[in-house]
């Protein structure tokens, strides 16, 4: 048994003056959003920090579309669905290739595409949305989803080819040899030595890309304009647009989107914060 | 040769391509001409320049603390850690929109409560650019603490445990530990992540177009709002022009993170 002495104590009580304010800080603008999708409409203004009578007719309401800004909802959410998952799936097609040449065949010119991916790494991506959008434009691609989905395979795809050059410069070259001296191909280095031995990375980085297209608001609004082939990102911002917009029904909305991205995140919690701080520490 | 084809076609078509389209529709010294004059260019700038430096410098200096105190492996401490995360794993379109009805000077509940408490009316948060370019700013800073805390967390978890142990036994304090041994690794980490932090910053949309949409009287754009809201009063031009005269700001950022990441 821990002696509770004086010193302890004070220590708990400095941590937690620390740790309640950070807490606080951090929650609340989401226990609002809660707070208005469990409460009954008239209610959700009423200043209360829990409702008289909470309840689930908000979530109802969303899932049978029973409201104009809501006519396309399932149809929203299954096109963030198929965006985020094309982005995350070509990612880590095109990247895990990329990383694969540059660190493990060492290809000439590697050095210049691993720099020339940082360079896009480096460009603020809302910098690059009205070049893109008229580039867009000129390839006919506008309300296409095929535009969003390139979009953000371009903004995607060079951290995680760098994420994923770090980590492969790591696995020992003995295993490459080994594989040459059987007679592999590159192609069945890549498939059978490479990619099984890369599984946590690959876990990381394809999570990355598909949660910042499931997450893209400034690309989808600009790419993306015909209501059936919205992102629910852009529906959620549209809401804004009338002055009596339901909030209990944006906010219980807001709330379902938020979901899959933050269990995604929860369950992949290990892989995303080592994959992704891996290199940052080197630097 | 053949697995870098993708990508390097990703690249021509998507990043030099517009790029290059982009310079040359912002080619005319005319669309410069006309951004000057426009009244909300300066007033851009000027809250462009406070927004990066002010968000930024707050963010990582209480990044740097608070990654100290998330050392700590007290079980509730973890509990807050995992908890700390979510601003950073949640998409920021629905919180930031939360953010924006808690602000609403009729309805949101910070005025309920400020009335339910003095009886007077709070004010109107957002109609004031000073007010609301502030609050833009705490959003941001809401929504990347957490991704910076990890960060240099992690960084701090790499400096060997046995200096801090030598130094416990010759007795140095808290803040000597802190001069001497957890500083001198942090430095070069902090720099890089306050300068990756800056390019990011500079092209953060969502915290002020979805708390202020930069308003009012579009007196809290910044450049990352402003070229888009030239691109919606179709001014497609001045809206590259003002992407231009963003690059001094840009590019020796741009060259300084270049050399630290290939290294």
């Amino acid at each position: 048994m821990k002696r509770i002495t004086l010193k302890s104590v004070t220590t708990e009580a400095k941590l937690l003056l620390i740790g309640i304010p950070v807490l606080l800080w951090t929650i609340i603008p989401i226990y609002h959003m809660v707070l208005f999708a469990i409460s009954p409409r008239d209610q959700a203004t009423s200043g209360r920090l829990w409702p008289k009578n909470p309840t689930l007719d908000n979530f109802a309401f969303v899932f049978r579309q029973k409201h104009f800004y809501l006519e396309h909802f399932w149809t929203q959410l299954g096109n963030s669905l198929v965006i985020a998952l094309s982005v995350g799936i070509l990612t880590l097609a095109i990247s895990t290739m990329a990383a694969f040449a540059i660190s493990r065949l060492k290809v000439r010119g590697g050095r210049t595409v691993m720099n020339l991916a940082l360079f896009t790494y480096c460009i603020p991506a809302a910098f690059l949305a009205v070049p893109m959008y008229k580039t867009m434009g000129n390839y006919g691609l506008l309300n296409s989803q095929w535009a969003l989905i390139l979009a953000m395979v371009t903004i995607a795809s060079p951290y995680c080819i760098w994420v994923l050059k770090q980590a492969s410069d790591k696995l020992p070259y003995e295993l490459d040899e080994a594989a040459r001296m059987d007679g592999a191909t590159a192609l069945q280095l890549f498939r059978l030595v490479y990619l099984p031995l890369m599984v946590p990375s690959l876990v990381a980085v394809g999570t990355y890309a598909l949660l910042l297209a499931w997450n893209e608001y400034l690309y989808a609004f600009l790419l993306l304009s015909n209501d059936a082939s919205l992102t629910l990102a852009v529906a959620l911002g549209n809401f804004l647009s009338a002055d009596d917009s339901p909030w209990e029904l944006l906010m219980t909305t807001g709330l379902i989107y938020a979901m899959p991205p933050a269990a995604i995140y929860y369950t992949f919690k290990r892989y995303m914060v080592s994959g992704l701080t891996a290199g940052a520490v080197k630097s | 040769m053949v697995f870098v084809v993708p990508y390097l076609l990703i690249f021509l078509v998507f990043v030099i391509y517009p790029v290059g389209y982009g310079l040359w529709l912002a080619r005319h010294p005319d669309s410069y001409v006309r951004l000057f004059a426009d009244p909300i260019f300066p007033r851009t700038m000027i809250n462009t320049v406070i927004f990066v430096v002010v968000s930024v410098n707050l963010k990582m200096i209480v990044a740097l603390l608070l990654s100290g105190y998330f050392l700590n492996t007290r079980w509730w401490v973890k509990i807050l850690a995992a908890v700390f995360i979510l601003p950073w794993a949640v998409p920021s379109i629905p919180t930031i929109l939360s953010m924006r009805f808690m602000l609403n000077p009729e309805w949101g509940i910070i005025n309920t409560l400020i009335f339910r408490v003095t009886g007077m009316d709070g004010p109107n948060w957002l109609n004031d650019p000073t007010l609301a370019l502030s609050f833009s700013m705490l959003a941001h800073i809401w929504k990347s603490l957490p991704f910076w805390t990890l960060i240099l967390l992690a960084g701090r978890m790499a400096i060997p445990a046995e200096q801090y142990e030598a130094a416990s036994v010759d007795g140095a304090t808290t803040w000597q530990k802190f001069k001497f041994i957890t500083w001198p690794s942090m430095r070069s980490l902090y720099l890089t992540s306050t300068i990756l932090s800056m390019i990011w910053t500079l092209g953060d949309f969502n915290s002020v177009y979805l708390l202020t949409g930069g308003g009012p009287a579009d007196l809290t754009h910044v450049l990352a709002t402003l070229g888009i809201r030239y691109l919606r009063l179709d001014q497609v031009d001045l809206s590259l022009a003002s992407v231009v005269v963003a690059l001094p700001l840009v590019l020796p950022l741009l060259y300084f993170m270049m050399k630290r990441l290939s290294k």
